[in-house]
């Protein structure tokens, strides 16, 4: 059976490119990066240009680019640092209900250790009021932690603005943009981010490797002690072909961005019509156009979410779902509640996420298939026209 | 993570619909829950001669309603109160941990529609 993949904003595939950037350093380049030896040298030297290009792609100096294992690390890291780092300023963070577990689980860890968090709430669209930001910031806050772009239902935030506020309050400012990166233009200086979460995955770069951008000045403890790698903050011998392939994607990124976003952003439209057209009571979540190129997000009535992933995987289509049943969990996707979905609402939602690899044909394939599956599980719901 | 039988009965479920002048009906859970099922029975003789189901769930309630009704459909009403939730994931050949409430509520919902039938009928408990 052909498959067809519709999951990009949980995962890419690798780009070829990417692959034979990283062979030579998995096999002949095996050296550690700290060793003084040539071997260790060839292998640092790797590092060092890497760095080198993972910053430039997002406007940033190579010193101020760490290398993680992934974006839940960065954030983990982002957030805990700077909390540790300035407890003599104080204990309050800002974030939203909106970001990802990686950012909320953090936060709720460190309500358990003193500190205090503000979550801000979002509109129908996912966007955060800015007055509301405004208003929470007190004497003691230390940190404002703001995802670039919603992985489920891509809203963007307001980013710049938030930069300012923050940096007219004097407050840190970190950004989880692991969904943006690859799909927005990003340059952390005129963003006025202090703190910037990014990972290889989502950009057809490899898996277990990220960054942290650190602006020159943030003081931010270590989350990960131990030898000397990444200056001193990030113990761990670094992961070389990872390190390279993550650069290579981002060159990739670099080059290709502008073209990219105008590809993906037409073939979602595209997708969205057709879904809207062709079935009734469909609801689109996430705003119309502040959203990411690569994201529909979908809310089907009467019927449940899992089972509609079911029965596309049944004919190779892989998408995702918002459902409880998707999650292990009782509820439905806080994201989806938070925009002020009900329950019931919650559990039909569908998110088909595309990429640079997505085909018009593909779609079509979806939009023809999809009303067929709606009907025959709407026709077995007892919540419908019932 | 699905047995081939609940593929199967997902794919072909057995029993989907409604019965009109139903001798009972049960209807468990919530849509905030992300699962409902309504169980029609159709009776004679202390005979369940005919059984339909509606559900909105996942792949594995809905699966788990379907078995529920062959199982039952042609039995005594005795016979059908006995159906358990592990004598439904037995006939299914195992549900992943995180899918067992499915079948709870497939018992739920004979036993509820039963329990209608009955008090319709004013038969004592």
């Amino acid at each position: 059976m052909q498959r067809r993949y519709f999951d990009y904003a949980a995962t890419t595939p690798l780009d070829s490119e990417v692959l034979n950037e990283m062979l030579p350093h998995m096999k002949e380049n095996f050296g550690n990066p700290s060793s003084v030896y040539s071997y260790g040298r060839d292998a640092r030297k790797v590092i060092d240009d890497s760095r080198e290009k993972v910053a430039s792609t997002i406007g940033a100096q190579a010193k101020e680019i760490y290398f993680t294992s992934g974006g839940t690390e960065s954030d983990n890291w982002a957030i805990k640092g700077t909390a540790f780092a300035n407890k003599d300023k104080g204990n309050h963070i800002i974030t939203t209900t909106v970001e990802h577990h990686a950012v909320l689980h953090t936060c709720k860890y460190l309500e358990k250790h003193g500190y205090e968090v503000t979550y801000l709430p979002v509109d129908e669209y996912g966007l955060i009021d800015l007055d509301d930001l405004k208003n929470s910031i007190r004497e003691n806050t230390i940190l404002i932690t703001v995802m670039f772009a919603n992985n489920e239902i891509g809203t963007i935030q307001p980013i710049a603005e938030i930069g300012k506020i923050a940096k007219e309050n004097k407050v840190l400012f970190h950004t989880d943009a692991v969904q943006a990166l690859g799909s927005v233009d990003i340059d952390v200086k005129d963003l006025g981010v202090d703190l910037m979460s990014i990972s290889g995955h989502k950009i057809y770069g490899p898996k277990g490797i990220g960054a942290l951008y650190v602006r020159k000045g943030v003081k931010i403890d270590n989350l990960i002690h131990g030898g000397a790698q990444e200056k001193k903050k990030r113990g761990g011998t670094e992961n070389t072909p990872a390190i390279a392939g993550f650069a290579k994607a981002c060159e990739m990124v670099q080059s290709t961005l502008s073209d990219q976003i105008k590809q993906t952003t037409e073939l979602r439209d595209y997708m969205i019509k057709g879904i809207l057209d062709s079935i009734p009571e469909v609801k689109l979540n996430g705003h119309p156009e502040k959203r990411l190129p690569g994201n529909v997000n979908v809310s089907i009535r009467y019927i449940e979410g899992e089972s509609i992933l079911l029965s596309l995987d049944l004919i190779g289509i892989a998408a995702s779902s918002g459902s409880a049943c998707t999650s292990g969990s009782l509820d439905p996707s806080h994201v989806l509640l938070a925009i002020g979905l009900s329950h019931e609402i919650a559990h039909g939602s569908l998110r088909f996420s595309i990429g640079k690899y997505t085909t018009k044909e593909e779609v079509d394939f979806v939009l023809d298939k999809l009303p067929g599956i709606i009907q025959r599980l709407r026709d077995m719901s007892p919540l419908y026209n019932a | 993570m699905y047995t081939d039988k609940v593929i199967d009965q997902f794919q072909n479920p057995r029993n989907v619909g409604e019965l009109d002048n139903a001798d009972g009906v049960g209807e468990v859970g919530s849509p905030a829950c992300g699962d409902i099922m309504k169980m029609y029975l159709k009776i004679e003789d202390g005979i369940i001669v005919d059984v339909k189901f509606k559900t909105f769930g996942c792949g594995a309630a809905v699966a788990t309603s379907s078995i529920a009704t062959e199982m039952i459909k042609g039995k005594t009403l005795e016979e059908a109160e006995k159906l358990t939730n592990s004598m439904v994931i037995d006939e299914l050949g195992g549900l992943p941990h995180e899918k067992v409430h499915c079948s709870v509520l497939a018992e739920q919902a004979i036993k509820a529609a039963i329990k209608d039938y009955k008090s319709k009928h004013g038969i004592q408990e």
